[in-house]
């Protein structure tokens, strides 16, 4: 015991007032072990190899509640948690925040590790915190989620777009100094030296004056107050989504609309567009745009949307059998589709 | 924010440049692992001027230790340039140069390489062996024998949230050799990432927020005290392009340990397999879902829905961690498993089958076939005279000079520790009391047993009669052993340096390690043999195979402890398979004169 603890007294040159305040100080290594087994692998519907859809939640009641970031991956009938110690628990989907972009979910377990989501108190910029997410989908099962450290670098009204539409939420975010905008980052939980809860990292945004990937997170009291909203259905409506984008405008036509839910299959490829270039074929069934799976024409269409003028088309097609990257190149400008 | 994160007396984080002027942040110095710091905190926020004061010595001491620690990583950082084949990062592991990079920094490069060190030397460099699998290579530095090496730590004991940093060549801005330097803290450990492209897998390794950025390839990932835990080599790359987004991943230094002996022996490296593959059952355990009847595995009892329980003495619960064990593991091995059948479990020794046939990864290793190596070999500058004399292509081998090296490194130690050269007669009892004689003579080996008499002739095929019967044939082990000791691995032909095994598998089981012993490989007279070698020059052990895909003769020689010198064993243990042969305690020996 004697070696373990060592009384440090800090001396304040200068210190006008003070006040003698024992504090036990955590390692890293205790504040991730603890802060881990509350933050939750969130699996979507899954579907096409190479694009499954994760992310991360964090658990904010031992009744198993979590919050975690409102995406696409809850679009699928069945949400998967997976908890620290590998127990898996099928999700119900409580509600959602539009405004804030986050969703609650809920589980049916007890006695879970839990934070306390506090509706009040902000940490200013310079506070050294740890990230802890399943970026890259890295942690399955029992495997614990990646912790990542970091800097809070500001305190700034968000400013930031996805595709080509604008975030909703325009509040004060925390921007950290590490990178914690990667797939499955969503969801999960910063906190500070102490384990304590700070913020909820974000959907994957841009920021929309300069385009670069955002590392951001919600405040904690956002999260209380926006987790609050959709648990007393008082959360505000859903905001505007993207425009659907027309295929033909990369020069893809697919089979025509005929039925409620037409699989978009590829009618032809206009010669000498960026699809024919790129190495498209009539007959290719689109399954994926980005990382969104896509099962109809419409859904294509949407998923086109989303991608943000510039940015890069990436389609997954099924061709003989087979699953196909096609790189068909940056999406124009373009009209919309209809 | 006072009391920062911190641990074993290293700041994690450091503190600004206003904070050290305030002497705000607090620290120890003397924190050990897992113990709680009480730190006394003095609040005295309000109405804070502008920096000024002293700066606790406790914080100096703290960022004196992780310089040092600094410099001793840099020390040891590899800048590795190939000309047009680009480059990346490396790290050395011994004083006379042997250093870790990765087989995808090394393939493009071809035999021969520059390296630069934080001396400001830029030093030839030879390729020595690869672990395509694994993504690993080791090379050798020329020219010196007293090289900065690196202190390599036990990886097992890595924990999140440990401080590391990464010493290398990103972007290959190395240009004045002195290697970039990134630091942050270890992400993950136990991670499994699948096999990227053809068949690079990275099992068991370490993820870290530390940048690893192309170019950092190959470096050394250290530890707070400048220990390397890990040797870099991947990145999750994604929306970005290829920079680093904030997870890297390093081979465990652990796994490098497993196949330095392989790789400092001159070879292409192959990973294990068991032959058989697992799946998660409908109750979550990880059962045997496919199981190839040639197996060792199969020989040994294992069978279809068996649930695995441990490997080389780690549990498994997941496929990942099945994984992850068997990813470290090189193909040969022999490693306990636990299996449960019926709610019983059953321990077996298992043999590790290859993954690959030598055919495939030597394919691999010339660049897949995909048409590129030949163009990028045509571009290559002559090699020099001070590569050429260390540089020698031989197919399965990556440089086959090493692995005579190696071979007669083990030579010398075996004619140290020689028994005479004349006849050898080993007699006693068997451990049920009964007589039993050997007698191997340049001619015949003869075994006198309880059950009659065998008797080989030297100079006849050894595998037309694995004597004596159900031996699986311990007289041609002992005629190859003799043969070894008196003629030395040069003399017997067809044998070469087969890398590193556990010395006793069996102990890995309770997750202990075992001495990894030296490994010859000979193929003579129709048999192949294995024959481990300890430190001291003494033959611990010899497999022996009279025909590929069955149970060798395992001969486990126990020397005596009290006497270091001793020229015979005490007791040999012969077993065949999952039937054990017998035990001869050795009473008397003869050598005969020399």
């Amino acid at each position: 015991m004697t070696r373990c603890l060592a009384a440090v007294v800090v001396v304040w040159a200068g210190a006008a007032a003070v006040s003698g305040v024992a504090v036990e100080t955590p390692t890293v290594q205790q504040v991730a072990a603890a802060a881990a087994r509350k933050v939750v692998k969130i699996h979507g519907a899954g579907g096409v190899r190479g694009l499954e859809a994760y992310q991360s939640g964090i658990l904010i009641s031992p009744e198993g509640r979590v919050v975690t970031a409102m995406s696409t991956v809850l679009d699928a009938d069945d949400i998967d948690c997976v908890l620290d110690d590998g127990r898996r628990f099928r999700a119900e989907l409580v509600g959602v925040d539009p405004r804030r972009e986050l969703a609650v979910l809920s589980i049916d377990a007890a006695d879970l590790p839990a934070f306390t989501l506090a509706a009040d108190g902000r940490v200013s910029a310079g506070t050294r915190v740890l990230a802890l997410s399943n970026l890259f989908g890295v942690a399955v099962g029992d495997e614990r989620v990646s912790v990542q450290r970091g800097v809070i670098a500001a305190v700034v009204p968000l400013e930031a777009r996805r595709g080509a539409a604008e975030a909703p939420y325009t509040g004060e975010v925390y921007v950290l100094d590490c990178t914690t905008n990667n797939p499955g980052s969503p969801g999960g939980a910063v906190v500070d030296a102490r384990g304590h809860l700070v913020g909820m990292l974000g959907k994957e945004l841009r920021a929309t004056t300069s385009g670069i990937w955002l590392n951001y997170a919600l405040p904690a009291d956002e999260v209380a107050r926006g987790v609050e909203g959709v648990v007393t259905g008082a959360a505000e409506p859903v905001a505007g989504k993207p425009e659907p984008f027309d295929p033909r405008e990369l020069g893809i036509v697919l089979v025509p609309d005929l039925l409620d839910r037409t699989p978009p299959f590829v009618e032809s490829v206009v010669p000498d567009s960026p699809a024919d270039r790129a190495g498209l074929r009539a007959d290719d069934l689109v399954i994926a745009v980005g990382q969104r799976s896509v099962a109809t024409r419409a859904a294509v269409e949407r998923a086109l949307g989303a991608v943000a003028p510039g940015d890069p088309v990436r389609l997954a097609v099924v061709r003989a059998g087979a699953v196909v990257d096609i790189d068909v190149g940056p999406r124009p400008r373009g009209a919309t589709a209809r | 924010m006072p009391g920062a994160l911190r641990r074993r007396g290293v700041r994690e984080m450091m503190p600004s440049r206003c904070e050290i002027r305030h002497g705000r942040a607090a620290g120890d110095g003397l924190a050990s692992r897992g113990c709680r710091l009480l730190t006394l905190v003095i609040l005295a926020m309000a109405g804070s001027p502008a920096c000024g004061g002293d700066v606790d010595p406790v914080v100096l001491e703290a960022q004196a230790a992780r310089v040092a620690a600094v410099r001793r990583g840099m020390a040891a950082a590899v800048s590795i340039f190939a000309g047009d084949a680009g480059g990346g990062s490396g790290v050395l592991l011994t004083r006379d140069g042997y250093a870790a990079t990765n087989f995808h920094v090394v393939q493009p490069a071809g035999p021969a390489m520059q390296c630069g060190l934080s001396d400001g030397r830029l030093y030839d460099a030879v390729l020595v062996g690869l672990d395509p699998t694994g993504d690993l290579a080791i090379v050798k530095l020329l020219g010196r024998d007293d090289f900065p090496a690196a202190e390599m730590a036990d990886s097992d004991l890595v924990e999140v949230g440990d401080f590391c940093f990464a010493a290398g060549n990103p972007f290959l801005l190395a240009t004045d050799l002195m290697p970039s330097i990134s630091a942050g803290i270890v992400s993950g450990v136990h991670r499994y990432q699948f096999p990227a492209g053809t068949i690079l897998e990275y099992t068991d390794c370490l993820q870290v927020d530390a940048a690893i950025n192309p170019g950092n390839s190959g470096g050394g990932l250290f530890d707070a005290a400048g220990r390397l835990i890990g040797v870099n080599g991947r990145a999750s790359f994604e929306k970005r392009g290829r920079v680093n987004v904030g997870a890297g991943y390093a081979i465990s230094t652990n796994q490098v340990r497993n196949f330095l002996g392989c790789l400092k022996g001159g070879r292409i490296c192959d990973h294990a397999t068991l032959g058989a593959t697992v799946a998660t059952s409908a109750e979550g355990r990880v059962v045997v879902d496919d199981i190839l009847e040639s197996s060792d595995a199969w020989r040994r009892g294992l069978r279809y829905d068996d649930e695995i329980v441990s490997l080389a003495g780690r549990p498994v619960r997941t496929v990942n961690a099945f994984k992850n064990v068997l990813g470290t593991l090189p193909a040969g091995w022999q490693v306990p498993l636990v299996y449960r059948r019926d709610g019983r479990p059953h321990e077996i020794l298992v043999r590790l089958a290859g993954m690959h046939a030598a055919a495939r990864l030597a394919e691999i290793v010339s660049g897949g076939g995909d048409g590129e190596r030949p163009q990028a070999e045509a571009g290559r500058p002559p090699l020099s005279d001070t590569v050429r004399e260390v540089y020698e292509p031989r197919p399965g081998f990556a440089n086959h000079h090493f692995n005579v090296l190696e071979r007669d490194r083990v030579g010398t130690a075996l004619a140290s520790a020689a028994a005479a050269r004349g006849s050898w007669v080993l007699a006693g009892r068997l451990e049920g009391g009964d007589e039993y004689r050997i007698e191997v003579t340049d001619t015949v080996a003869s075994i006198d047993l309880p059950t009659g008499t065998s008797t080989v002739n030297v100079d006849d095929a050894l595998d037309r009669d694995p004597a004596p019967a159900e031996s699986g044939g311990l007289l041609a082990a002992l005629v190859l052993w003799r043969r070894l000791v008196i003629e030395g691995p040069g003399g017997l032909g067809g044998t070469s340096y087969w890398g590193t095994a556990p010395r006793d598998p069996a102990a890995l089981r309770d997750g202990a390690t075992s001495d990894l012993v030296d490994v010859l490989e000979t193929s003579a007279a129709g048999v192949q043999a294995r024959f481990f070698v300890d430190a001291a020059g003494r033959v611990v052990a010899i497999d022996l195979w009279t025909s590929p895909d069955t149970d060798p003769c395992e001969v486990r020689l126990v020397w005596p402890r009290s006497k270091p010198g001793a020229r015979w064993p005490v007791r040999m243990v012969v077993r065949h398979g999952a039937e054990p042969f017998g035990t001869f305690i050795i009473d008397d020996t003869d050598g005969g004169t020399p």
